[in-house]
């Protein structure tokens, strides 16, 4: 008795659970405001619309304080919540792909990292962009942030903020190692300078996707590329071991068997670089933009100064590594329509600015530079523009993941890198991955 | 002894009065199986259904973000999984942790397991404060013990006085230390505890005879406190064995992988999760199954044929 007893209980349970949810969706679809979930990377206030200084004073924040405009701005025709990713671009992609491979439908609109971006639209999970907003939403924007935001000649995602590494240094340090950073500098040049100096050189060197990011800028730097044809997936053609590949693992192995080296270099990522550049023995630093808005650089901005990206070989441009972050709507989203408004408002001139000012990321949009107020908070913003039209973005390929990771594999730690042996390997590393004969 | 008390209260269930009086024993399998039916059903569902989907799945070339190049490969999975010096490398990482870690956390556990069976004063505070490792989350000591062997926001290279730019986490043995030490921060209460309950088992009067025959601290300890804790240390060296096989978070947290320190359970996770290479990562995740089945089966051999001694003793 006490068993069917609990089991009447159990099943009007359930009928009322059915039908709290049933009413649930209801209660959305008929009329009110849609909510659309947003999942942003970790910015400067990531999940608060405003960022409060020591004196209480309210600015407007990172994504979040888009989010929060856009949705007032649309009179009640959506109502965007930003949620947090995790902190670094290959766990954001992990949590997205986990969640869009469930054809999770809590996902509306995400911040993508345009290296992951071909890999999503390859799998389904991005809506496509009807053809006539494409071009809408695609105006005015740098080439290099819709290159990146392009796959199968399509926009498959809306850039909102685009992003490029520049050298950061201490002027004292250049000045003591009578080094001319008036003219464009060599890895070689500022290792030595460190080097005589007794300062550090800080890279992103950790296991990690950040490590790629130098790799590829060094590759491309001395005049190559890591892959030959992106679309062909995973029988693109790998082209690491290649002169230029040599020359890239010159650099790496100089600085990771290098005194100059900062003591984790085979562990720091973007934020470890920072601090150790920022101490007593930093020297020079090759950074995202945001470093001029970090507070740890704050101490010492007399003396911080920038150019552009290091060149890998004498003589040879330098080609800094793109990056940002494009605004991707979900293909399993309830609401891809309002998705599509609501990414054409995050990413609009105004947006982009506003963003911009709070950040320190510089925008997709090129109209933005020009701004007298954009000029006067960055004074650096033509070697951002100069920099980013000189970018060489990581291969589109939807295996890129995969690329990433074997190469970062095979050239870790640093000082472990052989010139004469490393391209060769990780070349044939990455092609074993890419055909499932070898793991990671 | 464990097993006598587990079985009583199933004779004594409250089910079994209700059948007509003189149960036949078919009746009562009848009944023993409608109670543990569901509960069957369920952990079939949960444990039985995950693993054949593995096995399924573990015979495709199958990348969910590609998912138009499915394709049937068959048993290759496994060739390219057992013919990679990466695998093998990583079943060597977790054999050399579980090893290692085991036999010190044997040794300090029962040093600990002596101290509270023995102490008179503020027993249970100092149960308590021994325990309090175990409680915390292996992330969160995973952490803790990273942060503080880091050369910017670590304290060890200072205590130690070492040279400050000292990173324990660029070379494999590095951190392979580290890693062995917050496991064995971390679980050696788990052992201790477990060691306790078979100290709390072994006869006083025994050890009491064997000093009034003169027997020595070490005989007495050698000679009857351990071979009557014999149950205890199984348990304890199983459990912690097969947990220690399948590390994953504290080097996920201190190296990322890095320099070699990846255990079968991060390959899993790099192909699994990262990677979303279905096939491969399934592949290897019946491997690291049935590599832990090994594990437990050996280590249940090993002990029985010390228990077959010890009886004809």
């Amino acid at each position: 008795m006490g068993i069917r007893a609990r089991r009447r209980v159990a099943a009007v349970a359930a009928i009322a659970g059915a039908a709290a949810g049933l009413a649930a969706c209801g209660g959305e679809s008929s009329g009110s405001t849609p909510t659309l979930n947003w999942y942003i990377n970790p910015d400067v206030s990531n999940l608060e619309a405003y960022v409060t200084d020591a004196d209480g004073n309210q600015a407007p924040g990172g994504q979040a304080y888009l989010a929060l405009k856009c949705s007032e701005e649309s009179n009640g025709a959506y109502d965007i919540k930003v949620r947090l990713l995790p902190n670094d671009a290959s766990q954001q992609r992990e949590q997205l792909v986990r969640r869009l491979a469930a054809e999770d439908d809590s996902i509306d609109l995400m911040s993508l990292d345009p290296a992951f971006t071909a890999e999503f639209a390859n799998a389904g999970f991005l809506e496509p962009i009807p053809e006539e907003e494409q071009a809408q939403l695609s105006e005015g924007m740098l080439d290099g942030a819709i290159e990146a935001a392009t796959y199968d000649d399509n926009l498959i995602a809306v850039p909102l903020w685009s992003n490029t590494q520049i050298l950061w240094f201490k002027k004292s340090v250049a000045e003591k190692a009578g080094l001319d950073m008036t003219k464009p500098v060599t890895w070689d040049q500022i290792i030595d300078a460190a080097e005589q100096t007794n300062t550090t050189v800080s890279v992103q060197a950790k296991r990690y996707e950040g490590y790629s990011v130098w790799i590829n800028a060094l590759i491309s730097g001395a005049g190559g590329q890591i892959l030959e044809d992106p679309e062909a997936g995973k029988d693109a053609e790998i082209t690491v071991d290649t002169p230029e590949g040599k020359a890239a693992a010159e650099v790496v192995s100089k600085l990771g068997n290098s005194p100059a080296a900062p003591p984790a270099l085979s562990n720091a990522d973007e934020g470890g670089t920072v601090a150790s550049f920022s101490a007593a023995d930093g020297g020079f630093l090759v950074n995202w933009t945001y470093v001029y808005s970090d507070p740890n650089v704050a101490p010492f901005k007399d003396d911080l100064g920038w150019v552009r990206y290091p060149a890998t070989t004498e003589g040879d441009e330098s080609r800094p590594p793109y990056g940002g972050i494009n605004i991707g709507v979900s293909s399993y989203g309830k609401h891809t329509d309002a998705a599509y408004e609501a990414a054409a408002c995050l990413t609009s001139a105004e947006s982009q600015k506003t963003y911009a000012q709070a950040s320190g990321n510089q925008p997709a949009r090129s109209a933005v530079y020009d701004d007298p107020e954009m000029k006067k908070a960055f004074p650096m913003a033509a070697l951002w523009r100069e920099s980013i039209d000189a970018a060489a973005p990581r291969p589109l390929t939807p295996y890129w993941s995969d690329i990433s990771t074997a190469l970062y594999s095979s050239w870790h730690p640093p000082s472990s890198v052989d010139p004469d042996t490393t391209p060769a390997e990780s070349q044939q590393y990455i092609e074993d991955v890419l055909q499932g004969k070898a793991l990671l | 002894m464990a097993s006598t008390t587990t079985l009583e209260p199933t004779k004594a269930a409250p089910g079994g009065r209700r059948t007509k009086t003189r149960t036949p024993e078919s009746a009562e399998n009848r009944l023993g199986w409608k109670l543990a039916g569901p509960a069957v059903a369920v952990m079939l569902l949960v444990t039985a259904w995950p693993m054949l989907r593995a096995l399924y799945l573990s015979l495709f070339s199958y990348r969910l973000t590609d998912p138009d190049n499915r394709e049937l490969v068959g048993i290759s999975n496994y060739g390219v999984v057992l013919s990679d010096s990466l695998w093998w490398r990583a079943v060597g990482v977790a054999v050399f942790i579980m090893v290692v870690t085991v036999a010190v956390e044997l040794v300090i556990g029962f040093g600990f397991a002596m101290v509270m069976n023995n102490i008179l004063v503020a027993r249970g505070l100092v149960r308590a404060s021994i325990l309090v490792p175990y409680g915390i989350i292996t992330v969160v000591s995973a952490y803790a013990w990273l942060y503080a062997f880091q050369p910017t926001t670590g304290f060890v290279n200072q205590w130690l006085h070492l040279d400050p730019g000292t990173n324990l986490f660029d070379d494999f043995w590095g951190s392979i230390f580290v890693i062995c030490l917050a496991e064995i921060w971390k679980t050696t209460p788990f052992v201790s505890l477990l060691l306790l309950a078979g100290l709390s088992q072994v006869p006083n009067d025994a050890i009491e005879a064997a000093t009034v025959d003169g027997a020595t601290w070490r005989q007495r300890l050698t000679k009857v406190i351990l071979p009557s804790m014999r149950a205890a240390i199984m348990v304890a060296v199983l459990f912690r064995a097969l947990d220690a096989y399948r590390i994953f978070d504290s080097p996920f947290i201190m190296t990322g992988f890095a320099n070699g320190t990846a255990p079968p359970s991060g390959l899993v996770y790099n192909a699994m999760i990262q990677r979303v290479e279905l096939g491969l990562g399934s592949a290897m995740s019946v491997l690291l199954f049935l590599s832990v089945l090994i594990i437990a089966f050996g280590l249940m051999k090993l002990f029985r044929v010390d228990l077959s001694q010890v009886r004809g003793d």
